[in-house]
């Protein structure tokens, strides 16, 4: 497994958020969490990405304890964590914002980084110059991604990409993460659109008050009825 | 008023300005990026102007050639300071870290003041006597100096922060740290080097003052107040707020000087600033509430 996290605990203060979390994400696998809001699944993600330490439990990235790592250690082995909401640098121009996202790359990195993702986001080509807070939702969240994509990641967390953007757009980024991996690269997928995750991932965990309530197959969850009345309400 | 009076009034505050603007700028960006005030911003300026005065005493070297040295060396000693002094001492609460600085210039202006005493020392260089004919007026050759380096300087400053990685890398600690540290920047580090730019602009300024200027352990107040001041009427953390701030209080400190007599200089600044945070009170370049 790419990324294993075994008996999790984390917090804020006294305050415990996360407790007994054990999740394992496979190479260019694509995982979901599900979970309601306050179901802890920030926290999951900023513990993941090394802006909170974990209290207890272990986090491995390709063999490697990641528990106590800095962000940029996570970052250079390959783990990237894209942050929900419109987490660009608004002041700064969209082509400097995806430079920023290879900031741990090589320059040679670059040029091809660029490429990839104006190749894929044409809007962010056209608007390469503009300054990133003056973009639409939906296009800050496709500089978030493209962002990411310029750190050349093995595993992405996408916390909340379908947040706030139109039918359309929410249909453009589903198929996105699906050729993100298919290219190879690992999704952990947070999200509250429930149907489209689950049509999209392969295995799926449903967090609880910070812990996990359900997993299993993404198929074989979408057809729970537990799973189907607390969160599509049918 | 002539404007026979009034034209060498207004370069002679423009130069001083562009200094103003200098020790201002250092102080904009560090408050910009680690949301601290530092308060031994005039105590580094202080040290900065003995370290040039020891060069020039010891080994009858200009400031103006101390200047390519002190730069980089000062930028070490900030970025020590912060990397291992400040930050650590702070545990991450700006509070602590303001009474840090606070700290840190008390120790530092006594050490000046152990060291070298009380007695205000001074430089002469051939080339601080000569002026330049302006046709209006003889201007002071280190003011014109002082004007035009100190412009040059806040340029390059300017670049650093827009064309290179370490700038972007600055400005985006300075606005969203976690999505900064998200993309790989460690935020200590970047912490350090923008104490650091801060600390080597101090000491520009200083090898710029120093030819017509004194050094003693309270130098650095006489700058550090009207750094205070840039800053705010600039805006807080405002680049070209704190440039055109520290102009324009050049400007008054020469005409009010010029006006109401040189001990009173000071009021118009003062005026000019309450008036300015009465219709702006976050500063000419602050961002809006």
């Amino acid at each position: 497994m790419l990324l294993e996290v075994e008996r999790l605990e984390a917090g804020y203060g006294a305050l415990p958020v996360l407790r007994d979390v054990t999740l394992a994400v496979g190479e260019g696998e694509i995982v979901a969490v599900l979970g309601a809001n306050g179901a802890g699944k920030t926290t999951l993600n900023r513990t993941l990405s090394g802006l909170l330490r974990p209290r207890a439990g272990e986090i491995r990235f390709d063999g490697t304890s990641i528990s106590r790592a800095e962000p940029d250690a996570i970052v250079t082995a390959g783990l990237i964590h894209v942050p929900e909401g419109r987490r660009v640098f608004a002041r700064h121009t969209v082509e400097e914002n995806l430079l920023l996202g290879a900031y741990r790359r090589g320059r040679e990195h670059r040029h091809v980084g660029l490429a990839r993702v104006y190749a894929i986001f044409p809007r962010l080509a056209e608007r390469r110059r503009q300054i990133a807070g003056s973009l639409s939702g939906g296009e800050q969240q496709m500089l978030a991604i493209g962002r990411g994509m310029m750190a050349e990641p093995r595993l992405m967390i996408l916390d909340e990409p379908s947040l706030g953007l139109s039918p359309r757009l929410v249909d453009e980024m589903f198929d996105l993460v699906g050729s993100l991996a298919g290219s190879g690269t690992a999704i952990l997928i947070v999200e509250q659109n429930v149907v489209r995750t689950l049509d999209l991932a392969s295995r799926a965990y449903v967090l609880e008050n910070g812990a996990i309530a359900m997993q299993g197959e993404a198929a074989a969850l979408a057809r729970d009825p537990v799973l189907r009345r607390t969160y599509l309400g049918v | 008023m002539s404007t026979a009076l009034l034209l060498p009034a207004l370069i002679g505050g423009l130069a001083n300005g562009a200094v103003y603007a200098l020790v201002a700028l250092g102080l904009t960006l560090v408050y910009g990026v680690l949301h601290i005030i530092n308060f031994a911003h005039g105590s580094l300026l202080m040290l900065a102007l003995y370290a040039a005065w020891i060069l020039w005493a010891a080994m009858g070297v200009s400031p103006y050639v101390a200047l390519p040295v002190l730069v980089p060396l000062f930028f070490v000693l900030g970025y020590g300071l912060q990397r291992w002094v400040i930050g650590p001492a702070g545990h991450g609460r700006e509070t602590n870290v303001l009474l840090v600085t606070l700290g840190l210039s008390i120790v530092i202006d006594n050490l000046a003041l152990a060291v070298f005493g009380p007695s205000t020392r001074t430089t002469s260089i051939p080339l601080a006597t000569r002026t330049i004919d302006l046709g209006v007026m003889y201007l002071p050759l280190p003011k014109l100096i002082a004007f035009a380096a100190a412009l040059v300087l806040s340029g390059l400053l300017w670049l650093l922060l827009t064309r290179t990685d370490l700038g972007r890398a600055i400005r985006a600690v300075a606005r969203e740290s976690d999505a900064a540290r998200l993309v790989g920047i460690r935020v200590t580090h970047i912490h350090a080097a923008t104490f650091g730019i801060g600390t080597a602009s101090v000491a520009a300024a200083a090898c710029l003052l120093l030819p017509s200027f004194y050094v003693s352990p309270d130098a650095g107040y006489a700058f550090v107040l009207v750094a205070f001041t840039t800053v705010v009427m600039g805006g807080m953390g405002s680049f070209p707020g704190a440039l055109l701030a520290g102009l324009v209080i050049g400007v008054i400190e020469s005409l009010s000087g010029l006006w109401f007599g040189p001990s009173l200089a000071p009021v118009g600044i003062y005026a000019v600033f309450a008036l300015v945070l009465l219709f702006r009170p976050t500063g000419l370049f602050g961002a809006r509430a």
